[in-house]
């Protein structure tokens, strides 16, 4: 019983993200025009999921990347240019006909996948580079991150100066990511589950992965107490770039092109961070988990897109997303009502 | 003369005297002055000096409130629609007849005042991080913003005493320059000779030991946090004056800017260490930095990178943690 009151009180930011998305969701559903003009359908509100999952999965994706690196209480600044940097990226490589300029062309299955390869391997790349810089370089993440992001945005606007893609990029491919299994549930979202299953869940309950909280919580008791805190912390900024090139390669997906947009890039990146903390990841490190992020993403798109649905006029929607984002980061982040002593608000 | 010297009882040695930060930002901004006129003799000209610290200027006061926020060991992400505010709300009282014309300026700022309120209360009441408030915040302002505009820019045009301020010279010497000038030295005299400078520095060393000081730690920091807001909207009133007008999204440039100037200044973003001077430093590092990349014509993604890289290279030369014992 007691252990079910700790299970329960480690989760409850993720508990709450849940909640507040399947409300929101809900009342989503429940006010979307192609519902509320045809009926409550299957098809109906497999489309509406459909097309819901396919943009919140970008975002979702960048917070997992900066759940990493907020849990061990950094903060990574560039993961919304490691995206844009792996859109680029994914836009040249991810063809039907990878290698035909070299003389070798491995063909519409190997070719993309071998790209998709390359793109993952630059955003791991990136990570590697922040985690070197912030973990050997000894310097803060806020500020090693807006230095490395310049020099990610410079890179990929080398690359593409102007919006574009290669004419054998591999639509089909992005058509398979984008669709629904079994015409009901969407591709994105299984794709989703499996990255979670397959990376978030083993990482979490590895050394390394606990290695990663234990810094969050303290560095220093960590760092007493024997734990790889340089591999831990290298590793989440790792982990955090590959996952923001998953982030870009499914934005090339969406759009069958690649843009060095510097405005995108710092949306995601500010999004991220709101997620994060609308899904119960604490900024000053150490707790939450990869799962409350998701939600978090989720429920953040949902109120957005809420404002849609409903009707708000659209010059004041901007508005009231800001104050709704406003309200819900302090509720769950304001440390007032949660100290005994007045000495605690120092902490 | 002997005498005299032995009564000192401690000498700093020459490191300690020497604020290594300071003194790098300074060299580098020589290399950069020497690397330019190289390229061309107009580098070392007055006309473009005083036209770089015209653009400098403006920085340089945003850059001074976000400073006296990170010397808290906090960051105000609201700087950029709270300079777009400040130009906003000051053009639009321009609209309202002579008075308007005449408040324009106090209500810009008076404006940002009020969001580096609303900032300062959030964090030191509510003790809500500061990087997600000011996130949220500057999401309010930026509604506000586009509600108040309808999303376009607005058609009101800055009033002539803006303009005067922000895009007239005198003999020469730029009137946004002077005014750098008084706000610099007002900021100094602040942080250095008041006991609200010296809470600043206490604070952001250790805010439990200066609240058990008897310094009212929480009034401190809404006066930090409401000064930043203060000088991000009188920031974009001058921008205002020298653009002529207030525009969308003009200060989304300034966030990043400002903080790297304040930290390749010497001032550690954890708080409590730091000096005016160094942000003085870090500021015209950036804008000339800036400069000379877009006068040698190098593309706009080669000076992204060198830029990126610059920074990273200089604050791996001083701005190091100490290691973790």
């Amino acid at each position: 019983m007691s252990e079910w009151r700790f299970w329960f009180n480690s989760q409850r930011g993720t508990l709450l993200a849940l909640a507040i998305f399947i409300l929101t969701f809900a009342i989503y559903l429940a006010n979307h025009p192609a519902i509320v003009n045809n009926g409550l359908t299957v098809q109906g509100v497999g489309n509406v999921v459909q097309t819901a999952a396919n943009k919140g999965i970008l975002l979702a994706l960048i917070a997992i990347a900066q759940t990493f690196v907020v849990l061990t209480a950094g903060i990574d600044l560039s993961v919304g240019m490691i995206f844009v940097l792996c859109n680029v990226v994914a836009s040249f490589v991810v063809v039907n006909n990878l290698g035909a300029a070299w003389g070798f062309d491995l063909g519409p299955v190997f070719g993309p996948a071998v790209g998709i390869v390359l793109v993952l391997l630059v955003g791991i790349a990136c990570g590697a580079v922040n985690g070197a810089i912030v973990i050997f370089g000894r310097l803060q993440p806020i500020v090693a991150t807006i230095a490395t992001s310049a020099v990610f945005f410079g890179i990929a606007l080398w690359m593409r100066p102007q919006p574009g893609a290669t004419p054998e990029f591999a639509k089909a491919l992005g058509k398979v990511m984008l669709s629904k299994v079994n015409g009901v549930i969407p591709a994105s979202m299984v794709f989703l589950l499996i990255v979670v299953v397959l990376l978030w869940i083993p990482y979490r309950r590895s050394v390394l992965g606990r290695a990663t909280y234990a810094v969050g919580s303290s560095e220093a008791a960590a760092y007493m107490s024997g734990m790889p805190i340089r591999s831990a912390k290298f590793l989440a900024y790792v982990w955090s770039g590959l996952f923001s090139g998953l982030g870009g390669l499914y934005i090339t997906f969406v759009t069958s092109s690649g843009q060095a947009d510097q405005a995108a890039a710092g949306t995601y990146t500010l999004n991220s961070i709101a997620a994060v903390v609308l899904g119960g990841v604490s900024l000053f490190g150490g707790r939450g988990s990869a799962v409350g992020a998701v939600f978090g993403a989720l429920a953040f798109l949902t109120i957005k897109d809420l404002m849609f649905v409903l009707n708000v006029d659209p010059l004041w929607q901007p508005l009231l997303q800001g104050v709704i984002l406003l309200i819900a980061v302090s509720i769950g982040s304001a440390r007032l009502f949660q100290v005994r002593n007045r000495l605690e608000l120092f902490g | 003369m002997t005498d005299q010297t032995t009564d000192v009882p401690v000498r700093l040695s020459f490191r300690q005297r020497l604020n290594v930060p300071v003194v790098t930002a300074f060299g580098c901004i020589v290399l950069l002055l020497v690397v330019g006129s190289i390229y061309s003799p107009n580098f070392l000209s007055p006309e473009y000096l005083l036209q770089q610290l015209k653009v400098g200027a403006f920085l340089g006061i945003i850059a001074t409130g976000m400073m006296v926020v990170i010397l808290l060991g906090q960051i105000d992400l609201s700087v950029p629609w709270t300079v777009t505010l400040g130009a906003m709300m000051a053009s639009a009282a321009t609209a309202y007849g002579p008075m308007g014309e005449v408040a324009a300026i106090p209500f810009g700022i008076l404006c940002g005042l009020l969001i580096g309120l609303l900032n300062g209360v959030a964090v030191a009441y509510l003790r809500i991080p500061s990087m997600i408030i000011t996130l949220a915040v500057n999401a309010v302002a930026q509604g506000l913003m586009v509600a108040y505009s309808g999303g376009f820019s607005p058609q009101d045009s800055a009033s002539p005493a803006m303009k005067f301020i922000g895009a007239q010279s005198t003999l020469g010497v730029p009137h946004a320059v002077v005014v750098w000038i008084i706000v610099g030295g007002l900021a100094v005299f602040l942080l250095t000779r008041t006991t609200f400078g010296r809470a600043i520095y206490g604070i952001g060393n250790k805010e439990s030991a200066a609240y058990l000081s008897g310094v009212p730690t929480q009034r401190v920091v809404v006066a930090a946090f409401a000064l930043c807001g203060a000088l991000a909207a009188f920031g974009g009133v001058l921008l205002a004056g020298y653009a002529g007008k207030a525009a969308q999204s003009m200060g989304d440039a300034y966030l990043l800017p400002a903080i790297a100037a304040v930290v390749l200044g010497g001032t550690s973003i954890l708080g409590g260490r730091g000096s005016y001077l160094g942000t003085i430093a870090g500021v015209i590092l950036i804008t000339l930095l800036q400069s000379i990349l877009s006068v040698m014509q190098i593309a706009e993604f080669g000076r992204q990178i060198i830029y990126g890289v610059i920074i990273v290279a200089m604050l791996l030369l001083y701005g190091r943690d100490q290691k973790l014992r």
